[in-house]
């Protein structure tokens, strides 16, 4: 009995030996065309030499949203000039918590990608740190300034894209009751809400927009119930700033919407097109969503370095003029003279008519 | 085999199969092992940076687990080590922000600020379950949320409407010049020392004084030791209060030294949670607690490297992180085996 026992362990002892052995040889193979890949890259290969990477905040790079948009950019950008994901080409890091976003980005900087971006305003002091301990090192952050010459900061006017989500909101709910879901109370997000206020307001005061926020970007339960008491309250249409939390909006009108396909729920997204998140059967839910183009921010640093003229120590603001936020085609879901409603207030925003304040009074 | 093989064999074993089985779910989901663990390997010990920010990450592991461990002896589960976690944090950044104090009186200060914060956090438990018989679960783990938010408005008044409390004076930082210079800038910082000597402070606190003695006694029997004439109801609070002024301390580790100021939180940092799990792989004993912090705090701190040197995905990582643990944790099982076995051999 024991024998047997013993000879059953050593057996599996030794799988197990020529299991680990194999991946064993299989690592050196891997490392060793990885390096000289490394090596050869510098000077003759077709691809350009240049490489870029990105460390997400806590959403992760599947966020549907901020993050997924930062790391398309990446992408895209990454095989328009032939390179490849890993080191020398282009990467990212995701991060759990708080402590995760100084080593993420410092384990970046060390494998020597010539950009290295911070997604986020939650970044903003380990962008900081990193920049004064690295200062060769080029970073980039999004949604914060960090005044350090060898940092270039993106902001963005969300409070114009939103105004224009406000606007379109206003005139679509039959309700006249319109939801705002922010994520955590944080500036940015704050952006976002006195944009979408200013708009309704600038179409019908009486509507009421009732504010909530989650204070998480991730807790798509949370979303989902938030939205629940939303929809539940006669609130027709809601705009959620949430990141991953407002993955939980979608969920709920999409149930609603499943349930009754007469149901008259709204969902407009953010920073990305978020029209696929609102697919029901061949109904969809998503009314617009309020594009925050970080894709095409990242991508322009990225440009700017290559040619060598990163822009480290400035801070470039995108708004509606520059196209760095702007209302995502409807597909039908708006009609054409709200559009034209639309198109007239963001004409009048992008020529300084209109001022939209950052901050709720 | 003797009792002394069986006790070093049962944490090798464990280990070992937890990093097989950790092998196996990551060749399944296509990656490979032995580059997933070199990536492990190098993000613990790897080069002086690595291995600074380890110990970084586990100094408030550390205090965690006293935290949960303290309280375990006296028969109290404190899982709320989380929010007296936040408290310290925030009264450490605030002492360290609000005050202009030479180094000596400052630093002692903000420690003591973040303690006693943490103390007073776990007191209400504490004093609830002495004198009303309320469950400490229940409570702490409602006083969590309490102190969530609560922490996360008062940054909010402290910086103006901001998310962020900025950074503390220098005269309140644990930041250590020395550490940053042999360590390529980790954010290792003076606080390992404060924690070790709490792990000692502990070990005397239990093994050497009466009041230990009390509270080690209330904690194997409440009953018999109100009869013996102790006061239970005073080592109930008592014996929160000083878990809970652990877990302030774990707090002004992050307020003092890794971050170095105090943010508005989305949600829990989980070092108050894990702190549980690392005060029950140690037993509950000051010595158990190092080995519980330093395995929780590598393998955590290690794990941020398996997707940047092997291309893992987060979530595979989490599992493979989280099965290791489990099979050390399941020492007890793999104790039961050996000595099964055992058995058999003498009864043969």
């Amino acid at each position: 009995m024991t024998k047997r026992k013993f000879g059953l362990g050593l057996s599996l002892v030794l799988a197990a030996g020529t299991i680990l052995g194999a991946c064993g040889s299989k690592d050196e193979e891997t490392t060793k065309p990885k390096d000289s890949e490394g090596t050869g890259s510098e000077g003759t290969t077709e691809a350009v030499d240049f490489s870029l990477a990105m460390v997400t905040d806590v959403g992760g790079v599947d966020d549907k949203s901020f993050n997924q948009l930062a790391w398309e950019g990446i992408e895209a950008f990454g095989k328009e000039n032939g390179l490849e994901k890993g080191d020398g080409g282009y990467d990212y890091l995701q991060s759990t918590g708080d402590a995760d976003y100084i080593t993420n980005l410092n384990n970046l900087v060390r494998r020597d990608f010539d950009v290295v971006y911070g997604i986020g305003f939650l970044m903003e002091e380990p962008i900081g740190t990193i920049a004064d301990q690295q200062p060769e090192a080029q970073l980039a952050i999004i949604d914060a300034i960090v005044d350090k010459p060898n940092v270039a900061s993106v902001m963005f006017k969300e409070q114009e894209g939103s105004f224009l989500a406000g606007v379109a909101a206003a005139l679509m709910s039959e309700s006249k009751q319109i939801g705002f879901v922010g994520g955590m109370e944080i500036p940015v997000i704050e952006r976002f809400e006195a944009g979408f206020l200013e708009g309704v307001k600038a179409v019908d005061p009486s509507i009421k927009v009732d504010v909530q926020y989650t204070g998480k970007f991730d807790d798509a339960a949370l979303g989902k119930t938030t939205a629940n008491r939303m929809y539940s309250s006669g609130v027709d249409i809601i705009f959620h700033a949430a990141g991953g939390t407002g993955n939980g909006v979608f969920a709920e009108a999409k149930e609603r919407k499943t349930k009754d396909a007469n149901a008259n729920v709204w969902v407009i997204g953010v920073d990305s097109d978020q029209y696929e998140e609102g697919a029901v059967g061949d109904k969809n839910i998503t009314l617009t969503s309020m594009q925050k183009r970080v894709d095409i921010a990242v991508q322009t640093i990225a440009k700017e370095a290559m040619a060598g003229n990163f822009p480290g120590g400035k801070t470039v603001t995108y708004g509606l003029a520059e196209k760095g936020v702007q209302l995502a085609d409807s597909r039908g879901a708006i009609p054409q003279e709200i559009l034209d409603q639309v198109q007239e207030y963001s004409d009048k925003i992008a020529a300084g008519e209109i001022v939209v304040p950052e901050t709720v009074e | 085999m003797s009792n002394r093989v069986v006790n070093i064999l049962v944490p090798v074993i464990s280990v070992i199969l937890g990093l097989l089985v950790g092998a196996i779910v990551m060749l399944v989901s296509g990656y490979d092992p032995v580059q997933g663990y070199a990536a492990l390997w190098n993000g613990i010990f790897g080069d002086t940076y690595a291995i600074g920010e380890t110990i970084r990450q586990i100094t408030p592991y550390l205090l965690a687990g006293l935290s949960v461990a303290f309280a375990f002896r006296t028969g109290l589960f404190n899982i709320g080590v989380e929010g007296q976690l936040l408290v310290g944090w925030f009264a450490a950044a605030y002492v360290g922000i609000a005050f202009d104090l030479p180094m000596y009186i400052h630093l002692p200060f903000a420690i003591i600020a973040a303690a006693l914060a943490g103390a007073l956090w776990a007191f209400i438990p504490g004093l609830l379950k002495a004198k009303l018989q309320v469950h400490e679960v229940i409570v702490t783990i409602m006083m969590n949320y309490i102190a969530l938010h609560t922490t996360n408005a008062l940054i909010k008044v402290v910086s103006d409407g901001g998310d962020n409390t900025g950074t503390i004076n220098a005269t309140a930082s644990l930041k250590s010049a020395f550490f940053e210079s042999i360590t390529d800038y980790s954010r290792l910082h003076y606080g390992i020392f404060i924690a070790l000597a709490m792990v000692l402070l502990m070990w005397f606190l239990l093994e050497k004084t009466t009041t230990g003695y009390e509270l080690k006694a209330v904690g194997f029997n409440k009953h018999a030791s109100e009869y013996a004439g102790m006061n239970v109801n005073k080592n109930i609070i008592l014996s929160m209060v000083i878990s809970g002024a652990f877990a302030g301390l774990a707090g002004a580790m992050e307020a003092l030294g890794t971050f170095q100021y105090a943010n508005v939180k989305g949600g829990f940092t989980g070092i108050g949670f894990d702190g549980i799990a690392v005060a029950l792989l140690g037993a509950n004993t000051p010595l158990g607690v190092i080995f519980g912090a330093v395995l929780f705090g590598s393998l955590k701190y290690g794990a941020l490297n398996m997707p940047n040197e092997a291309g893992i995905p987060v979530e595979i990582v989490s599992i493979v992180i989280a099965i290791i643990i489990f099979f050390v944790a399941c020492g007890y099982v793999i104790r039961y085996f050996l000595e099964k076995a055992n058995k058999k051999k003498e009864a043969k």
